[in-house]
């Protein structure tokens, strides 16, 4: 856990005009995005805060527009609504939900430490179904390829498509391939959809969130964010690094097990932890308080990112996830994580506070305290 | 660089040895309030990316000054840089930074997805091995930054005229410390009691230039480095200085700082700069001096030459109190657009563009302070 740092006698107030300008930027940040731009630029595509503007502005209101056909928002209640890295939908059964997903993928380059873009196209999808709470059952596999791309180079992905489903017991059950010509796509882009079941009474969503409970992440972060960039060999860096890409079925099941009462998981991928705490701040209404000294990550994770600028709580991972589980049965869950290979690392890293609803707020390492917003612009593109 | 050395300082005993002795120290003068500038955008991060501030006894203002390379760019250039870049054949090469720039009505980002080829570099010696590999695309530098960053720039045009890369320019932004630290201390209201001096920029030109400051104008400099623990070091050093009624130029950062600095990036600075006459600052106006241009035997690299650009001044926005912040006048939330029409997401002015912008700094990582670390203000 994180030093708390020094308190100071009488530091209790706030100077009035701080105060106020701090209330102005809150009632500011409530109010729905508006999506101003003309042209889509990499920064919609990084995660953060242009991503999200993105959906809410654009994609949310053309694809659940009311009957009256003029683009409006119906305000906001549908299954797509909800962000999550799923849909859900009951099974005639009742005892069942069915957890439909799909993910796009268009990392460069295609091939690096740990992985390449065949083993994110069934672990990225495989990953957002466990993390729903969902066991993976099948995928469909989508191929978009460019005119002059090797054979050989599509029979190692496929390879790794078929070794990853193998992995994580799922089946390529249908699929498609396009080519377009030379230059109109990067080499290829993969497509997976994936479906899963679930267990109905199974409690978790950001509203199962309270005040008091724990915040947990299953291993090292940073790991595939820096593993592409020096993949990518435009930065003359060297790193000892794999990525970790590989599908979290076993993890999650493993904590599940151990603690049913889980409120709430999600994976790491694009815009790290602090976006994914970000998007639970937001969807529960809590405040959340993270210990930056008990977050796991690796040294070489840590120079890269201090020689860059960047910060690793925001650095992409294929096969990390966060939790959120009741503040008495983290003992049990980072037991039961830590028993699974890959996440012998899991920590506690945070807690679900009433104070500052909807921000996230860390204690640096150093003993001070800091925001921890939303990606803005665009780090590192095309990591997934 | 080992994670051990940066753990070192960044060690939440030390600090709490330091603020024990800054309070100390600061609690000998009740009643007085010390503000001290830091002038580098680095330590701008640092003190937010760390939460130094709410550390600090409520008697210590800290300053944020003009040492952002990116915030202190005019919009004219930026336009000037929008024009090259949509010129047809030329890749502009950037470090990230300047992506997402607001010039007078668009920013290197947009021009990119409107087709123009606008790539993200971390050093210009990577943009000349662009132009090597493809030499049918005219390659542009968009060179920004003091002193730390000019003799990288220096280095690749040397290399640049050695191997006589034809199809490689840079469009020259660099500028340098001392003379908007002078014009900050001649201007009206000056109510600064101290500075922070800037670690990397000293490496290059060493603490000797900075003389002025204590012998002219009475205030205390003390450069200091980018850790936690270095930024702590360097305040208590300069209350140590007004405690015990000194006025010099002190180096906390002695492990890469030396009186002198590098003579090899000066020797490689002469060799390739001239000074400008006048150089535009965003928010503090022409500064003479300030700025550096490419010498003439560089002319062939020169992209100011070589591109037609409108090379206009371009009034800030009326709302933007850029200038206001970065002499130090206004602190960022009291801005009239801070955090509302200016965000990172859609900046109005440079400062809260880069991560080492004051606004950017105070929005990203200051916001919140937990009520019982703030410090009151009495003045």
């Amino acid at each position: 856990m994180a030093d708390k740092g020094l308190e100071f006698d009488g530091g209790s107030e706030l100077d009035e005009g701080r105060r106020a300008a701090l209330a102005r930027i809150e009632a500011w940040r409530q109010r729905a995005p508006v999506f101003r731009d003309d042209t889509i630029t990499m920064a919609h595509g990084a995660g953060g805060k242009a991503s999200q503007s993105l959906l809410t502005g654009v994609v949310l209101p053309a694809l659940t527009a009311g009957d009256g056909g003029d683009g409006a928002d119906d305000g906001g209640d549908t299954e797509l609504h909800r962000l999550d890295d799923g849909a859900v939908v009951d099974m005639p059964d009742g005892g069942h939900q069915l957890v439909v997903t799909t993910d796009a993928f268009v990392v460069t380059p295609r091939f690096f430490a740990g992985g390449s873009i065949g083993d994110l196209a069934v672990n990225g999808t495989v990953n957002d179904l466990a993390v729903m709470g969902a066991t993976p059952e099948a995928l469909t596999l989508s191929l978009v390829l460019e005119e002059g791309l090797a054979v050989s180079e599509l029979r190692r992905i496929l390879d790794d498509v078929a070794a990853a489903a193998r992995a994580a017991g799922v089946t390529v059950v249908a699929g498609d391939t396009k080519v377009v010509e030379r230059e109109a796509a990067d080499g290829c882009y993969l497509t997976t959809t994936g479906i899963g079941f679930r267990r109905s009474d199974l409690g978790l969503g950001a509203d199962q969130v309270r005040g008091g409970d724990t915040v947990i992440c299953s291993g090292p972060i940073g790991d595939h964010g820096i593993a592409v960039l020096v993949a990518r060999g435009d930065l003359a860096l060297t790193a000892d690094l794999v990525s970790d890409t590989r599908p979290l079925t076993p993890a999650v099941s493993a904590l599940l097990d151990a603690v049913p009462a889980t409120r709430w998981m999600r994976d790491a991928t694009r815009g790290g932890v602090a976006s994914v705490l970000n998007e639970l701040a937001g969807a529960s209404g809590c405040g959340v308080e993270l210990d930056e000294a008990a977050v796991p990550v690796r040294r070489p994770v840590v120079g890269a990112c201090e020689l860059l600028g960047l910060d690793p709580l925001y650095i992409a991972n294929e096969g990390t996830f966060v939790a959120v589980v009741p503040a008495d049965r983290v003992g049990d869950a980072l037991a039961a994580l830590r028993s699974v290979p890959g996440c012998e690392e899991a920590a506690a890293i945070g807690r679900i506070v009433d104070d500052h609803p909807r921000l996230v707020v860390a204690n640096t390492t150093f003993g001070g305290t800091r925001i921890l917003d939303m990606l803005v612009g665009d780090p590192l593109p095309r990591i997934c | 660089m080992s994670g051990n050395y940066i753990d070192e300082y960044r060690d939440p005993a030390a600090a709490r040895a330091l603020l024990a002795e800054i309070d100390n120290v600061a609690g000998r003068h009740s009643g007085r309030t010390f503000k001290f500038m830091e002038v580098c955008g680095g330590h701008t991060h640092a003190i937010y990316r760390h939460g130094i501030e709410s550390l600090l006894p409520d008697s210590i203002e800290l300053v944020h000054g003009p040492g952002c390379p990116v915030c202190v760019i005019p919009m004219g250039r930026i336009d000037d840089a929008l024009v090259i870049a949509a010129t047809e054949g030329v890749t502009l090469c950037c470090f990230g930074d300047m992506m997402r720039v607001p010039g007078g009505s668009s920013s290197l980002l947009e021009v990119k997805a409107a087709g123009a080829d606008v790539r993200v570099v971390y050093s210009p010696l990577d943009a000349l091995d662009i132009a090597r590999r493809e030499p049918d695309r005219q390659v542009v530098f968009l060179a920004v930054g003091f002193e730390t960053t000019a003799p990288s720039t220096a280095v690749t045009l040397l290399q640049a005229r050695n191997d006589d890369v034809a199809n490689f320019s840079v469009m020259c932004n660099h500028v340098t410390i001392v003379p908007p630290l002078k014009a900050i201390l001649e201007s009206p209201g000056m109510s600064l009691d101290g500075f922070l001096g800037p670690g990397h920029v000293s490496t290059v030109i060493g603490t000797k230039p900075y003389r002025f400051v204590a012998t002219r104008y009475g205030r205390p400099l003390v450069t200091a480095g980018f850790e936690p623990v270095d930024v702590l070091q360097g305040v208590l050093m300069l209350l140590r200085q007004i405690d015990e009624g000194r006025c010099e130029i002190e180096n906390q950062y002695r492990r890469v700082v030396s009186v002198d600095g590098n003579a090899t990036a000066l020797a490689l600075m002469r060799e390739v700069f001239t000074v400008r006459p006048h150089f535009e600052w965003r928010g503090l106006g022409f500064i003479p001096h300030s700025g550096l241009g490419l010498a003439e035997e560089f002319a062939r690299w020169d992209a100011d030459l070589l591109f037609d650009v409108p090379g206009l001044r371009v009034a800030d926005p009326k709302a933007c109190q850029c200038g206001e912040v970065l002499k130090g006048a206004l602190r960022p939330w009291e801005c009239k657009v801070f955090g509302t029409a200016c965000t990172p997401e859609t900046p109005i002015g440079t400062c809260m563009v880069s991560s080492e912008g004051a606004c950017a700094a105070y929005y990203n990582y200051g916001r919140y302070t937990p009520r019982s670390r703030i410090p009151v203000r009495s003045g």
